[in-house]
């Protein structure tokens, strides 16, 4: 039963056969692509995952937030604001916020400092973040000290560390209540940060934000979407720049793969001699280098996968986290959910087996059209 | 907007792609020029073994072309979020007038590629390279498309910024806009439906006549190609809506998502397939007559034609299988 | 039976160091016959044999092969001969796969592989399924009595395994004529006597046998039909035996 099929198992089983017989060629080859693979597999499993942390945990977060400026810049925002916005039809809830930086001299560290809307704290006690802990490392029942505007310290008792799960976004957080918060940077009353807005239906979320504006021009609408976009654009831009850094890498690897390619040993340049010679036609040898090329490509590409996989979801890429995690003191740690998909296979695929393979194309054509003569000769 | 993992990775490899295609048809038209199959010169033995090269890297230009239009369709739709008002690829496209016509020859090069393949298929059965001209001729152009191709890729990416306002599939699709996407949704399925179908019909009738006695062999691949259009258009106007069970929603690319089944890549297999297969029985037409062809283009003909009305029904059927297994009804 | 007309294979043409390998060689090779190609080394035998054997093109005349019957052609042209001067190398690939079974000088076997595979591997691209070819591999194995060295390294096996290896690699095919280009230049007299009466009865099956040798053991021996002479790439003299 002659078929199509029977001829790619046989050369199949020629082209395993062929590259076992040469382990020390193709086990370099096969070492450095893997290694290529994993890196950009790291690279783009640790950004996509920290884009789906990022989209998930922005689900909580307000429709729409709107801050007054003035003069270009950020300013309080009356609480009388609030409640003419909450007229709006659409609105459903407005909540004013208020939040601030803190910078604490002694550990070197910026701080969120922030009353949360969902509990009510008592006043001279605050909810940290692990990484504020850690940072002082202090635990449940230690003292806090703030200097407040006014020269004075502020001594504040830590009721609570927030869980580990909560890092990303809480790490540096510290909660208080109110009357803390503008004793602290001796704030007046009536006025918020920003006001939190929700609205049902977004489709009108545009509509909300023009009328925001035009009723008060010095306002300056921030929609959730916008947060989201530039998040994600942050994450692309910064995983994009590390890929043209692995650029070299990969051009290195290229350009490696093409070398063993084209040098052929006189063995093998003999061998394929008495392929030709006993019958197999230059088709039949292109064949074969493709299914070599395809079993080192799948070969590195699992084990190069895999390897990522580990490193980014077990040892929370302890190799990337720097430049892709951000730029303060307070390095979040945190274990990232494992989340890889088609489309990241696929990037991976086009920046990895693409290069290679077209790369040994020619070399695999020169090898293939030995003249099966040359075999009679030698 | 360049330095996106997905978008690099798209522009690497159609430079690749360009890279290998101009190469090809360099030689190519080398070939042209002082190709004699009667000496045994050297020189013509190595423009013979040369072929073997071009015709290895057409193959593998065509596979890097088809698995990078699905890329494209998935980054497009995975940069949507960057965009106000774009709800899916659909949207990301418009966003600059480049975005469809990359999408369109990206398409068109798909199929030239495979015709191409099917061209070369024919002429190395023949003793004595009957095709070559029209082979490297083809390649020649198929070479300069995908260089636009590759430039018009750029052009978009470059251009595209995040936070421009476009229109989303929504309102794109939708009836009231007066773009070519707006008037295809416009196309009301009431005439779309019986035409698709009669389409899909002759194409079976003009195959089985073929396959029969072998008339109408120019009929045929005008007739499949006119349903290859047909079916796309039909796709937007009335077949998405049954998948996605919504009136209003024509993009055609969301049914390649998981939440459909990946149905699409099923549709879109067997449409592209169905096409490439027909314009080529149709391009091997003039020769038939040929004597070192005589035994072997018929019969390749044949099963072209075989595989075209097979492909073709496998998705008239999934689409009438949708149609029947869903609640959904359209008017 | 193979015609050969005005055949010239030259290589380097045009440059300072062209080099003509086979000049102006005219011959027809009979059919169930063994023809043995004489001469010293550098007179163009081993040429000659690759262009019979549809391993490479002449530079010009014609080669003309008869009652061989391909996929391609229709059926008339195996009578009247079928050209294959200027066939392309698919084709050419393809006759020479079915019709001609090639014994090299230094047995050229795969090395690193058993002498099982190396004689299946004639067959790989035919599409033919792997079991059917390798039943037919094992049963050469039995003919030429080295089957219990079937799943043994070639490199392991000695002189008269390798030419044994090498004969049933060439038959793995069922060809119609067998080509051998120096058989005996590796062997002692015991195995070159042994190699002839293999060859004898190759013969006796049908079989088209072509060797080129210099060996008195080949070309003296009774079984040679025809003895070409050869010398400078060109025919000096042609010894039929009545």
């Amino acid at each position: 039963m002659h078929s199509s099929l029977n001829r790619h198992i046989n050369i199949l089983d020629f082209a395993l056969s062929s590259l076992l017989r040469r382990k020390t060629k193709n086990s370099s080859l096969l070492v450095l692509y893997m290694l290529i693979v994993f890196i950009i597999a790291s690279l783009i499993f640790f950004v996509h995952a920290l884009k789906r942390e990022a989209a998930l945990i922005l689900k909580n977060a307000p429709d729409m937030v709107v801050q007054r400026m003035i003069a270009g810049r950020h300013d309080l925002i009356p609480v009388s604001y609030g409640e003419k916005i909450g007229a709006i039809r659409g609105v459903s809830a407005v909540v004013p916020r208020l939040w601030g930086y803190y910078y604490d001299p002694v550990f070197g560290a910026n701080y969120t400092l922030m009353v949360p809307d969902n509990r009510t704290i008592s006043p001279e006690n605050v909810i940290i973040g692990s990484g504020v802990a850690r940072n002082q490392r202090i635990k449940t029942g230690d003292l806090l000290t703030f200097r407040t505007y006014d020269k004075g310290s502020l001594l504040l008792q830590v009721e609570q560390i927030l869980p580990y799960e909560s890092e990303l976004v809480a790490a540096d957080l510290v909660l208080m209540s109110a009357s803390d918060f503008q004793a602290m940077f001796r704030m007046p009353r009536g006025v918020a940060t920003d006001l939190a807005l929700t609205v049902a239906n977004p489709l009108e979320l545009i509509t909300v934000a023009n009328k925001i504006v035009e009723q008060f021009p010095d306002t300056r609408p921030i929609l959730k979407s916008e947060i989201l976009r530039t998040y994600n654009s942050v994450f692309d831009w910064r995983g994009g720049m590390m890929v043209v850094m692995l650029g070299v890498a990969v051009l290195s690897f290229v350009i490696f793969a093409w070398d063993k390619a084209t040098g052929l040993s006189a063995e093998e340049r003999k061998e394929i001699g008495i392929l030709k010679s006993i019958g197999w036609e230059t088709s039949d040898v292109l064949l074969l280098k493709f299914w070599e090329g395809a079993v080192i490509s799948l070969s590195a590409f699992l084990a190069g996968v895999v390897l990522a996989y580990g490193h980014v979801f077990f040892f929370s890429a302890a190799l990337f986290e720097h430049p892709l995690k951000g730029w303060s003191i307070l390095y979040p740690q945190f274990r990232l959910v494992p989340a890889v998909d088609a489309y990241q296979l696929s990037i991976l695929f086009f920046l990895s087996v693409i290069p290679y393979t077209a790369a040994t194309i020619i070399p695999a054509w020169l090898a293939a059209t030995v003249d099966p003569d040359a075999a009679m000769r030698s | 907007m360049m330095q996106h993992p997905a978008i690099m990775a798209l522009l690497i490899t159609s430079l690749i792609i360009c890279a290998m295609m101009l190469y090809a048809s360099w030689y190519g038209r080398q070939i042209l020029g002082k190709w004699d199959l009667s000496s045994g010169s050297e020189l013509q033995l190595t423009l013979e073994r040369r072929t073997y090269l071009i015709s290895t890297i057409l193959s593998y230009a065509l596979l890097f072309q088809i698995l990078s239009l699905f890329l494209y369709i998935f980054t497009a739709d995975d940069l949507h979020i960057l965009f106000t008002g774009a709800m899916c690829a659909a949207g990301t496209l418009n966003v600059n007038s480049y975005g469809y016509p990359t999408l369109i020859l990206k398409l068109v090069n798909c199929i030239l590629a495979g015709v191409w393949l099917i061209i070369n298929y024919a002429d190395t059965r023949g003793y004595d390279y009957p095709l070559i001209k029209a082979k490297y001729v083809l390649l020649g152009i198929l070479a300069l498309l995908v260089l636009l191709e590759t430039l018009l890729m750029f052009k978009y990416f470059s251009l595209l910024k995040g936070d421009v306002i476009t229109s989303c599939c929504g309102s794109l699709f939708s009836s009231d806009k007066p773009s070519i996407a707006g008037d295809i949704a416009g196309l009301s399925h009431s005439i779309m439906q019986p035409v698709f179908f009669a389409a899909m019909v002759a194409t079976l009738v003009c195959g089985l006549v073929f396959l029969w006695n072998g008339r109408g062999g120019y009929l045929f691949p005008l007739v499949s190609s006119l349903t290859f259009v047909i079916a796309a258009a039909s796709l937007i106007s009335f077949i998405a809506l049954y998948y996605y069970e919504l009136p209003t929603h024509h993009c055609p690319f969301c049914i390649l998502q998981k939440e459909y089944g990946y149905a699409g890549y099923a549709l879109y297999a067997a449409l592209l397939g169905g096409a490439v297969t027909g314009i080529g029985a149709g391009v091997l037409m003039p020769f038939r007559r040929c004597a070192s062809l005589a035994q072997v283009v018929p019969s390749l003909q044949r099963k072209l034609v075989m595989v075209t009305v097979l492909l073709y029904l496998l998705f008239a059927l999934l689409v009438s299988y949708r149609m029947l297994s869903t609640d959904f009804r359209l008017g | 039976m193979i015609q050969l007309s005005q055949v010239t294979k030259s290589f380097n043409s045009g440059k300072p160091n062209q080099f003509t390998a086979v000049d102006d060689v005219s011959l027809t090779i009979e059919q169930g016959q063994l023809t043995v190609l004489k001469g010293p080394s550098g007179s163009g035998k081993t040429t000659l044999l690759s262009l019979i054997g549809c391993m490479a093109r002449p530079s010009s005349g014609r080669i003309t092969l008869h009652g061989v019957r391909t996929a391609f052609f229709p059926d008339d042209t195996a009578a009247s001969g079928l050209n294959i001067s200027s066939l392309p190398e698919r084709f050419l690939t393809e006759i020479r796969r079915t019709t001609f079974g090639f014994i090299f000088q230094q047995f050229s076997l795969v090395k690193g592989i058993t002498a099982l595979e190396n004689i299946m591997l004639p067959a790989y691209p035919t599409g033919e399924s792997q079991a059917a070819v390798r039943k037919r591999a094992l049963d050469l194995l039995d003919l030429f009595a080295i089957s219990r060295h079937a799943s043994a390294p070639v490199d392991w096996l000695s002189g008269g395994e390798l030419q044994r290896v090498a004969i049933a690699r060439a038959m793995i095919n069922n060809p119609a004529a067998i080509i051998a280009d120096e058989p005996t230049a590796h062997l002692d007299s015991r195995l070159s006597v042994e190699f002839m009466e293999t060859i004898g009865s190759l013969k006796s099956t049908g079989k088209t046998v072509l060797i080129a040798s210099h060996d008195p053991i080949v070309y003296d021996s009774p079984l040679a039909d025809t003895v070409v002479e050869m010398r400078d790439g060109r025919i000096t003299g042609i010894k039929k035996l009545p």
